[in-house]
């Protein structure tokens, strides 16, 4: 490992490089409950072309890659299960292009959400992309591999299908390009090609490392407005967000289930956010989500909060503290969530069954979901804050994690992001045609496997 | 359970049937049909009214024989379940603001300024115009009158008097002070005409906030810069439960250069400021109270669109804003006079 | 170890690491070395694990905790306002934990046994503290109003010493009633207390305080915002208890004695906010209350301004231990870069420390020849009214 620390250093630069225990120790783990597994090396490249290197040089080593962007995924999918070199890529942090007419960006693999967003804000005031409610630290890129959602996910889908194309070394080396880019000098699309984006989305990392991709942006509206329905049971919540999302209006809309504040609990609100160009405009759409679920709000089982608008503001922050925030709410700077993609007609379901396992395992949630199209999907989530210095406290939330990873898959769901012992659930869930075609997929890419090992192995 | 007081015979021998005649929400052909909706509404009957009503106070005050036609209204439509606003709405908020045994016993002294529950808001009590105030607040001393908006006058029939006793057993009784200025008009209406009506006994003495700043500026006469601004007053639904004290918020304007120019909205013609509309599910109704209400101010070129009611500035401020007047409280601008 | 209880509470999301906006880094040392271990979010874990036994004192920890410059970034963009005043604090007992180890990395020793032997960082003899007075009139302190008091850069480096001339001259033109004392100072301490030598620290304030009372001193006039920083909050607990302020602050008031020279030729100036009288102390108008009503001026804001100023790298001692080193993304380059992007030919600062580190930073990153790093009462002094 010595050794190859040192070609790492004439690839890089001696300061970019650490075989420290600090660093080791550090990268070793995320937020989440996934005990640690401690990489040999960090590295943080600068260029595509010193990607490429590390990865021929790793594959001359037989020394695994694990790729790694804001480190926020909180279910420990940049762990260096089988050792090796954890590479961080917040270092390749160019915006690299911006085209307002075809509406997208290009951006380097370290790329933060609160970067891109602060650029658009300062040189494209028009435009902006698709926030998750990550913290700001978290990647573009990253966020997009694992198949995020964010703010304007009702409007977009997923953030994976707002990507337009990528470079990617490919895991011995080679760096391709998929999408309109691989043709063009633009990145607009990834249509009218076969997609080869697929290869790399939702891997986690272990079919290449992508080094810049294209995302669509969306229009920046001068006017903003957010509306917060609520209902008395989980039941009436497939109507209301099929009726919502049926006039187009809303740009996201999160349904949300709390304990606290106490006059929140046993309630289930929808938090909808739309932006409009005039003021006109924005009390048409209102309107119009208004009266989507008119005949609902009629019988008086549901409505719309009156919320003064001094006090929308906080509901509109984006990216939201708040969400940080929830890792304190035992005191303990811990929080994971199962975030499970399902059919929206297994919301109450999914409420029924995250309310049995909080209970059961005493722990503090916070559930709720964030609506992919127009109300084509949901991600469901259940979190849960732990507090890290309680090692019982860590293993409860833990075990309620996985408890609530089987009963998303028993429920037809299928968790995002799956910590270990969730993609083992589903892998042994899945199609043994798709499994086989999986593992062929990554023996071909990466004949000594070197890419975050340990991770979607049958 | 007390009655609500109310003669029914005084209201079916009234000649002008104000209280709906001068409503300025539901639209009353005659005098003939606001009668009728009257005996429907006195007999409990559903009817048009009750499902209409904006729940804005206002007949409170239109009716010359101070027999609390709205106080009945209410009574009837939780009589009749007929809520104004959506269940869960009317459920989330009746946590949100019940009395959550937060209170510690405190010393006070005079003034004893009563908060109600907008805690945020005690920086508001500073100054020479507040010199000494001790403040209350909090939803355990809340003074409930908002569930006449919600078809809830069992709410207020349970939790005024528990906020009277909070506020006796907590703060007044063991300072031996009998005096409590109210902040904001829906305490003094609650602790004056609503308590009346509904039978609950009040053992102290509440002050509106017009008769205590009104006093205040008579003490501090000699630092008054009189501020020569033309103002438009939004005028709150709660201030219906106390009519009179309008004429002394003439006293206070005058006596700081404020010049509450008449406009159509002002005074008995008070257009509500959307907030509660918008709770019951009628945002373009509010949309076009909140309008006719800016339009008229700025037709009159004020400076400050003033508020006592902190529920109407928080629902109008940012608009008021943005269309360039300077929304601000009574007492802010009674200190603005007095250069504080 | 002191405020351990907070470490683990550390979420690590990140905010700590940018201004308001997310637009750049804005943690000195996550800047300069990209590593998670050097961003706040680091250092509040590896302590965690240090006061756990899972990884043990190290020059790498060393490394990683002595190049935090204390310049609050951290603070205030944290996202948890029930610990986030405690983050630098938590820090700096961190740091005295490593001390007590004795493992302490060789800058950071020889700067804390220069400032024990002689009561300053640069070794010199205390003797030696007035010695940027030739060629200023200024007075021996005699019960005038103010004490002026230079600090280790205005008293010993030559760029601090004609910085504490400048504003020495200009405080006199201004009609300020001050001295300044010939012997008896010594080091404020501030950056010694941010480094975690606590006692060291208090042996310092205490010789300080004891010479101030002895003179009579009431008001104290600091030409750097650590020492202003130390005497307004650090000396009152040791029973130190000054009426305390920055010079700006002064000329900002003193401004309306002062004549200008009519309207000369326009310079864009740009004003870095020290971090010690900006996000330590919440003053971010009196230099630019001064700026403003200088003739010739236009004040351009970087991007990152007030509450979201880039530290110039040079807090907690690193002027001298350089723990947070060079580099193309060292602090200050970055600082020069963007006061240069701002479309300012004049940096201006208020702080003998930022201008040290700036004007070496200048010179490094080739811009010597677009942008000045200007401390204010130059920019003052040569518009005065002659």
């Amino acid at each position: 490992m010595k050794d190859f620390v040192k070609k790492l250093e004439t690839i890089v630069g001696e300061a970019f490089v650490s075989a420290e225990a600090e660093e080791r120790y550090l990268y070793s783990m995320d937020q989440g409950t996934m005990p640690p597994a401690e990489p040999d090396a960090v590295v943080m490249p600068k260029t595509t072309d010193e990607v490429a290197q590390i990865v021929r040089l790793a594959n001359e080593f037989k020394v695994p890659l694990v790729p790694m962007g804001g480190g926020l995924v909180l279910s420990g999918l940049t762990r260096a299960l089988k050792g090796g070199v954890v590479v961080d890529m917040k270092r390749m942090d160019t915006v690299v292009e911006v085209n307002p007419a075809s509406r997208y960006a290009v951006v380097e693999a370290g790329v933060s959400q609160g970067g891109l967003k602060a650029y658009l804000a300062k040189h494209h005031p028009d435009l902006k992309h698709s926030m998750p409610d990550a913290p700001p630290a978290a990647t573009i890129a990253g966020n997009i591999c694992i198949h995020g959602s964010g703010h304007l996910s009702v409007l977009g889908g997923f953030h994976s299908d707002m990507l337009t194309g990528m470079e990617v070394v490919l895991p011995t080396g080679e760096v391709v390009r998929t999408g309109s880019c691989s043709v063009s000098p633009q990145w607009f699309a990834r249509a009218p090609l076969p997609d080869l984006s697929g290869l790399f989305l939702g891997w986690s990392g272990t079919t290449g490392i992508v080094t810049r991709l294209g995302i669509r942006l969306y229009p920046n509206y001068r006017y903003n407005d957010m509306l917060i329905y609520v209902c008395e049971t989980a039941e009436q919540m497939p109507e209301a967000i099929s009726l919502l999302t049926s006039v187009q209006v809303a740009e996201d809309m999160t349904p949300w289930m709390v304990p606290k504040p106490e006059w929140a609990k046993g309630f289930f609100h929808i938090n909808i956010a739309f932006g409009a160009h005039s003021k006109k405009e924005l009390i048409f759409k209102r309107n119009l989500i208004q009266e989507s679920v008119r005949r609902l709000t009629d019988t008086k089982r549901a409505g719309f909060l009156p919320i003064p608008p001094v006090q929308k503001g906080r509901f509109m922050q984006i990216p939201s503290p708040d969400l940080a925030r929830f890792a304190d709410a035992r005191k303990g700077g811990g929080f994971e969530y199962v975030g499970a993609m399902m059919a929206i007609e297994r919301f109450p379901e999914a409420y029924a069954r995250g309310m049995e396992i909080a209970e059961k395992f005493h722990v503090t949630y916070s559930l709720g979901a964030r609506i992919i199209g127009a109300g084509h999907a949901m991600m469901f989530f259940f979190a849960y804050a732990f507090n890290r210095a309680d090692t019982e406290d860590v293993q409860r939330a833990a075990d309620a994690l996985e408890e609530t990873n089987r009963a998303c898959l028993a429920m037809g769901g299928i968790p995002w992001k799956a910590e270990l012992p969730a993609q083992k659930e589903i892998l042994q869930q899945m199609d043994a045609g798709t499994v086989g075609l999986m593992d062929r997929l990554r023996n071909t890419l990466d004949p000594n496997r070197i890419m975050n090992p340990g991770n979607w192995e049958a | 359970m007390n009655a609500i007081a109310f003669d029914p015979d005084v209201c079916k021998s009234c000649p002008t049937v104000d209280c709906l005649m001068k409503c300025q929400y539901i639209a009353i052909a005659d005098v003939a049909e606001a009668r009728q909706e009257k005996q429907k509404i006195n007999a409990g009957q559903d009817c048009r009214v009750l499902h209409e009503c904006l729940t804005c106070y206002a007949c409170q005050e239109y009716c010359p024989n101070g027999n609390n036609p709205f106080f009945v209204l209410v009574e009837r439509q939780e009589e009749l379940g007929l809520l104004p606003a959506p269940r869960p709405i009317v459920a989330e908020q009746l946590k949100m603001m019940a009395p959550k045994g937060r209170i510690t016993k405190a010393p006070v002294a005079t003034p004893v300024v009563n908060m109600c529950a907008f805690p945020m808001l005690t920086g508001s009590i500073r100054g020479r115009l507040f010199e000494g105030a001790s403040v209350i607040t909090g939803t355990d001393i809340f003074c409930n009158v908002m569930w006449l908006h919600f078809a809830k006058n069992s709410v207020i029939r349970e939790r005024v008097p528990m906020a009277i006793d909070n506020i006796m057993s907590y703060y007044l009784k063991d300072s031996d002070v009998t005096d409590m200025v109210c902040f904001h008009d829906e305490c003094y209406g609650t602790y004056t005409t609503l308590a009346k009506a509904y039978g609950i006994d009040v053992p102290f003495h509440p002050i509106h906030l017009f008769d205590y700043i009104n006093q205040r500026l008579d003490d501090l006469a000699d630092a008054i810069k009189p501020l020569n601004q033309v103002i438009a007053y939004q005028r709150p639904c709660s201030n219906r439960l106390a009519p009179g004290t309008d004429a002394v918020l003439d006293e206070i304007f005058k006596k700081i250069g404020a010049e509450r120019v008449p406009r159509k909205y002002d005074r008995e013609n008070a257009l509500c400021c959307g907030g509660v509309p918008r709770a019951h599910q009628r945002d373009e109704f509010a949309d076009d109270l909140v309008e006719k209400n800016i339009a008229d101010m700025l037709d009159i070129k004020a400076t400050y669109c003033v508020f006592n009611c902190p529920f109407c500035m928080a629902t109008m401020a940012q608009e008021v804003a943005e269309r360039g007047l300077m929304p601000i409280l009574v007492s802010d601008l009674v200190m603005a006079a007095l250069g504080e | 170890m002191e405020y351990q209880e907070i470490l683990h509470r550390c979420f690590r999301c990140g905010y700590c690491k940018f201004p308001s906006n997310y637009a750049d880094i804005n943690c000195p040392a996550y800047l300069s070395f990209r590593f998670e271990t050097f961003a706040p979010g680091g250092r509040m874990w590896l302590l965690s694990a240090l006061m756990n036994g899972k990884i043990g004192v190290s020059q790498r920890l060393g490394q990683i905790m002595f190049s935090c410059t204390g310049c609050g970034n951290c603070v205030e963009h944290c996202a948890m306002p029930d610990f986030r005043d405690q983050l630098l604090l938590a820090f700096t007992a961190g740091r005295d934990v490593i001390l007590e180890t004795g493992m302490v990395p060789g800058p950071v020793r020889d700067y804390l046994t220069k400032v024990q032997n002689s009561g300053n960082p640069y070794g010199k003899s205390g003797s030696k503290r007035a010695d940027w007075r030739p060629g200023t009139d200024v007075a021996a302190y005699n019960g005038q109003e103010y004490l002026f008091f230079a600090g280790d850069v205005g008293s010993y480096d030559p760029r601090g010493q004609e910085i504490a001339r400048s504003v020495a001259g200009l405080l006199k033109k201004a009609g300020v009633d001050f001295g300044v004392l010939a012997d008896g100072e010594c080091s404020d301490g501030n950056d010694v207390a941010m480094i975690g030598e606590q006692a060291l620290f208090e042996e310092l304030a205490e010789k300080n305080i004891k010479t101030f009372t002895d003179r009579g001193v009431k008001k104290i006039v600091t030409l750097s915002p650590h020492a202003f920083h130390a005497f307004k909050n650090l000396y009152p607990s040791l029973g130190g208890e000054f009426q305390v302020f920055h010079y700006t602050q002064l000329l900002a008031f003193f401004l309306g004695a002062l004549s200008f020279q009519p309207d000369a030729e326009t310079t864009r100036v740009t004003f870095h906010d020290p971090c010690f009288l900006g996000r330590h102390n919440l003053d971010y108008q009196s230099c630019r209350t001064v700026l403003s009503v200088l003739p010739g001026i236009e004040l351009v804001e970087m991007d990152r301004n007030r509450k979201n100023a880039m530290c110039c790298g040079g807090g907690s001692g690193n002027l001298f231990t350089d723990m947070i080193s060079g580099g193309d993304d060292s602090p200050a380059r970055s600082r020069c870069r963007e006061a240069h992007a701002a479309g300012a030919t004049v940096m201006a600062v208020a702080c003998p420390i930022c201008a040290v580190m700036l004007e070496d930073a200048v010179k490094t990153e080739g811009l010597s020849d677009k942008l000045q790093v200007r401390e204010i009462s130059e920019l003052v002094a040569e518009r005065l009214a002659s």
